[in-house]
C-alpha cells in the first residue's frame, strides 16, 4: 500500500494527475491488546514508536491520538531546531536530535523540509553577551559547533536589522550554522507512514480517558472506543501530562500554559536565517512561502484553551518592530496558541513512573519540536530496554527530590 | 482578556494590571520535613483542567497579594478572595461548584 517517494515517482504521478498516491498511513480498528500503547500523536509520540520499530524491532505498537496525528503542539509550533542549549545532558539529546534531523527525509522517505539556514541568538544587553560567551564555551566542549559573532557580522547576515535599537542595541550574536527549521506537520506525518508502514496502528479520535493497573503495573487504558490492554505504556501528551498523570495515580512538577505565534502576509525574500531576541521576547523567520513566522514569550497562567491573552502578542510585536523596523508596515495573517507542559528547570522528563510499566515523556515546554527525533530515540530505548539509556538517564523524574535539575532557564529565558 | 477584581482595593481591572503568582495555598514543608514532602512542597503542582486556586498581585495597582478561583478550561474567573486564608471560603467554594455544573 505505501508507495515509494522518488523523482520518478513524482514523475509517473505528475503525468497522470496525482491520482494515484495512496494514502500515507492506514487507519485501523483498535485490537484488543498492543505489546506498547503510546498515548499521544505528536512527534514525540510518534516518534517513539518509530524507533520501537527502527532501532528495537517491536512493531505491536498502537498509538492513540484524541482528535487529528499532529494537531497538537507539534502542528502549531514555529519550527526552530538548535542545539546550543548550555547544560551537558541537554546539549547531548538536542545535539543527537539535531543531527536526526539532517537526515530524517531520507531515513523516513519523506521530505520534512529539513533546512539548517541558521539561527542567531541576539545579544542586546551585557549580561546577555556573557551567558552567550559561556554557552559559547559550553557548546566548543560539547562538540557543539556555535560561535559568537560581531554586529557587523549580525548587519552582514540579517540586512534588515536595526543595530543600534533605542532600548537595546544589537551587541552581538550567539551563531549556530547547522541550526534551522523544518516543516512541522511533515515530520508528524513522515513518522506516520513509517510506522504504519512497519504495521503498527494509529488510532485518530481516540482518546484515553483512565489507566488500568492491577498491583502496581500497568494493564492498559480505558478511551473512547473502548478498554485496550497493554504490557508497556507511554504517555507522550505534552500540555495533557497532568491529565493522564492524574489517571494513571501520580503527580507531576509541571503546569500548562499558553504559548502563541503569528504568521504575516507573504513578502520577497528578505532574511534567510532565523533570528531569535531573547531579552525582549521575540523570534523570527521567513517560511518558504514568504510568510514572517513570528513567536515569542509564554503565558503565565495556567491555560487548557490553546488561545493566550492578546497582550502578550502585543509585547512580542512590540518587541520585533524595534529590532526590524520595516516589519511595523506587515499586516498578520493568523495567530494561534498550544498549550506547552513547563517544568522548574526548564528541561523535560524521559522516565519512568511510580506505576510500573508505565512511561513518560513530557516537559518540553515551549522548545520540543527540535527534540523530536533525539526524544523518540531515548524514549523508545527506555521502553525496549525497561531502563533509561544514556541520552535519557538525566532527565528522570527523580531528578527534582535530589536536586539534580538541568536547569536550561537562564540559558534562553524564551520560548522557542 | 481576564478581569480580576482585587480584593485589597476593590479595583476591577484587565490581566494586564495584575501579575500570576501561580498554585495557591501549597505549605511549606517544616525543617523536619521529608525528602518527598518538600518536593511536593517545591515541584509538584495541580495542573488541572477545569478550576484552579492561584495566586495573583495586583502590580499596577495597589500591589498587594490576593488568592483566585479561575477555570482552565473556560477562563472564567470564579471569583477572588484575600492571602490570608488557608483555604477557599465557603463563596468561593460554591462558586467553584456552580461553574462546573
Ligand atoms: C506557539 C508555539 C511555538 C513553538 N515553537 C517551537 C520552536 O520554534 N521550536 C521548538 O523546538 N519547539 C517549539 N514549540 C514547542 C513544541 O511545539 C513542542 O514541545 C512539541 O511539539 C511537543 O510535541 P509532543 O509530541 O510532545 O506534543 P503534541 O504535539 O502536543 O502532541 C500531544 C498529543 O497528545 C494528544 N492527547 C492529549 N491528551 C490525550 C488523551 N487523553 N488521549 C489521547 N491523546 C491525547 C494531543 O491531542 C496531541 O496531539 C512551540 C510550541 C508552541 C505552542
Ligand atoms: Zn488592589
Amino acid at each position: 500500500m505505501r508507495k515509494h517517494h522518488s523523482a520518478i515517482a513524482l514523475l509517473r504521478e505528475a503525468l497522470s494527475g496525482h491520482t494515484g498516491w495512496p494514502r500515507a498511513w492506514a487507519s485501523p480498528l483498535p485490537r484488543d491488546r498492543y505489546r506498547v500503547i503510546v498515548v499521544g500523536a505528536g512527534g514525540h509520540g510518534l516518534a517513539t514508536a518509530y524507533y520501537l520499530g527502527r532501532n528495537h524491532g517491536i512493531t505491536d505498537v498502537a498509538v492513540l491520538e484524541k482528535g487529528w496525528l499532529g494537531g497538537g503542539n507539534t502542528g502549531r509550533n514555529t519550527t526552530i531546531i538548535r542545539s546550543n542549549y548550555l547544560q551537558d545532558p541537554s546539549a547531548a539529546i538536542y545535539e543527537k536530535s539535531r543531527e536526526l534531523y539532517e537526515g530524517l527525509s531520507q531515513d523516513l522517505n519523506y521530505n520534512v523540509m529539513f533546512s539548517p539556514r541558521g539561527v542567531m541568538m541576539l545579544a542586546q544587553t551585557e549580561h546577555e553577551v556573557r551567558g552567550y560567551l559561556r554557552t559559547e564555551r559550553a557548546n566548543y566542549l560539547q562538540g557543539v559547533e556555535t560561535r559568537f559573532i560581531s554586529p557587523a557580522e549580525v548587519k552582514k547576515r540579517v540586512p534588515i536589522i536595526r543595530l543600534d535599537g533605542p532600548r537595546y542595541p544589537v551587541l552581538g550574536a550567539l551563531w549556530q550554522a547547522r541550526a534551522g527549521t523544518a516543516r512541522h506537520d511533515a515530520v508528524a506525518w513522515g513518522y506516520a507512514r513509517a510506522c504504519s508502514a512497519m504495521g503498527m496502528h494509529i488510532i485518530e479520535n481516540c482518546a484515553v480517558t483512565g489507566v488500568r493497573s492491577e498491583a502496581g503495573q500497568v494493564t492498559g487504558v480505558e478511551t473512547t472506543r473502548g478498554p485496550i490492554g497493554c504490557d508497556r505504556l507511554a504517555i507522550v501528551v505534552a500540555g495533557h501530562s497532568g491529565r493522564l498523570a492524574e489517571m494513571a495515580g501520580f503527580r507531576l512538577p509541571v503546569e500548562s500554559v499558553a504559548l502563541q505565534a503569528l504568521v504575516s502576509e507573504p513578502i520577497k525574500p528578505c532574511m534567510d536565517v532565523v533570528v531569535m531576541a531573547n531579552t525582549v521576547h521575540g523570534y523570527l523567520s521567513q517560511s518558504d512561502k514568504g510568510e514572517m513566522v513570528i513567536g515569542g514569550g509564554a503565558d503565565g497562567f495556567n491555560n487548557y484553551t490553546q488561545r493566550g491573552s492578546w497582550h502578550h502578542i502585543e509585547e512580542t510585536v512590540r518587541a520585533l518592530v524595534e529590532t526590524f523596523p520595516m516589519l511595523s508596515r506587515l499586516k498578520m495573517l493568523r495567530q494561534w496558541g498550544g498549550i506547552v507542559d513547563m517544568t522548574g528547570d526548564r528541561s523535560p522528563i524521559i522516565s519512568p513512573t511510580p506505576l510500573g510499566g508505565c512511561y513518560i515523556n513530557c516537559g518540553w515546554g515551549t522548545g520540543g519540536f527540535k527534540a523530536i527525533p533525539g526524544s523518540g530515540w531515548a524514549t523508545a530505548e527506555m521502553i525496549a530496554g525497561d531502563t533509561p539509556g544514556p541520552l535519557a538517564a538525566p532527565f528522570g523524574l527523580d531528578r527534582f527530590r535530589e536536586g539534580r535539575f538541568i536547569d536550561e532557564s537562564v540559558a534562553a529565558g524564551v520560548a522557542h | 482578556m481576564l478581569l480580576l477584581t482585587c480584593p485589597h482595593c476593590g479595583v476591577t481591572a484587565e490581566e494586564t494590571e495584575f501579575a500570576p503568582g501561580g498554585q495557591a495555598h501549597l505549605r511549606r514543608a517544616g525543617p523536619g520535613a521529608s525528602d518527598e514532602e518538600f518536593e511536593a512542597y517545591m515541584f509538584l503542582r495541580d495542573n488541572p483542567a477545569g478550576p484552579h486556586l492561584e495566586r495573583w498581585r495586583h502590580a499596577y495597582g495597589c500591589g498587594k497579594w490576593f488568592l483566585a478561583a479561575r477555570c482552565t478550561v473556560t477562563l472564567r474567573v470564579l471569583g477572588t478572595y484575600p492571602a490570608q486564608t488557608a483555604a477557599p471560603p465557603d463563596d468561593i467554594r460554591r462558586a467553584i461548584a456552580g461553574g462546573q455544573a
